[in-house]
């Protein structure tokens, strides 16, 4: 029998509580993510400068956090913050992280 | 197409009576007169008729943010638009308070160029985070903080007012 299934990090999120990705403040790169799996789709794809940007400003995990309502995500964003990566080594760390996450709440809580 | 006859097309006069207006709104009449050389009748006549034809929108106080709020920023914020959506997104920023002009441009691709203020940058970011740039059709966003105003002026006389009367005399 399933688990009680954490509706938000597999549902898509309303346009207005999208994450939408900047490379500094006020400049926005016209990508955007309304679920965790488009989130690691674009984690691939955006300037690295956009990450790194986000990662400083903690604000993965805000929206892990107060969108996604997701704690553990949000505590896996926090360690990578803490470990203070940059570049390709960010994204890609990144996004296996994210990837990760989303295949084990998929696995736990989605259609098999 | 010539001037219509109750239309009078702005003279040199009516140019410098803007200009002294646009540096001093509260001057009298008199006192425009007097800096002129002209009738105080004749200030108060041009003034009344410019505002009757709308060329004079109305009097206003300028003010001096910084000392309001000596935090505040504004910046310019040039919005890629979606062609279809311009308009709408245009209008949406309208709406809103911290949103001070909207302007509409064609370069390589449409843009919609704001001024904008807020109490700080972070004010600034969430504000283009979280109501600008989910607006449906903006494609991307780059903001310029302005650091320094040099010059802030509401009009400028470029076109030579007396060749303008020339012209206009010929039309007559």
């Amino acid at each position: 029998m399933k688990d009680e299934m954490p509706v938000k990090p597999l549902k898509e999120v309303p346009r207005e509580k999208a994450f939408y990705f900047f490379t500094s403040l006020g400049n926005y790169t016209g990508e955007s993510a309304t679920s965790l799996k488009e989130f690691a789709d674009k984690v691939k794809l955006v300037n690295i400068k956009s990450l790194e940007f986000h990662l400083s400003r903690r604000d993965f995990e805000k929206w892990a956090t107060e969108v996604l309502e997701d704690k553990d995500l949000a505590a896996k964003m926090v360690r990578l913050q803490t470990i203070g990566l940059t570049g390709e080594l960010l994204r890609n760390r990144l996004y296996a992280m994210v990837s990760d996450h989303y295949n084990s709440l998929m696995y736990r809580y989605g259609k098999r | 197409m010539p001037p219509r006859k109750n239309q009078r097309p702005l003279d040199d006069t009516d140019f410098k009576i803007l200009k002294t207006l646009q540096e001093d709104a509260r001057q009298t009449y008199t006192a425009i007169g007097k800096r002129l050389d002209i009738a105080h009748t004749t200030v108060y006549d041009r003034i009344r008729r410019m505002e009757e034809k709308g060329v004079i929108r109305k009097y206003v106080a300028i003010v001096n943010e910084e000392k309001i709020d000596p935090g505040q920023i504004t910046a310019l914020m040039t919005i890629f638009t979606d062609p279809k959506e311009s308009e709408k997104v245009a209008e949406k920023l309208g709406e809103y308070p911290q949103v001070l002009e909207v302007y509409t441009s064609l370069s390589e691709e449409l843009l919609i160029i704001a001024k904008v203020v807020a109490e700080n940058q972070e004010g600034l970011h969430d504000f283009i985070a979280n109501m600008v740039a989910p607006l449906p059709g903006v494609l991307r966003i780059r903001t310029s903080i302005i650091t320094k105003k040099f010059k802030e002026n509401q009009f400028a006389l470029i076109r030579d007012p007396k060749k303008l009367t020339e012209r206009e005399q010929k039309n007559k």
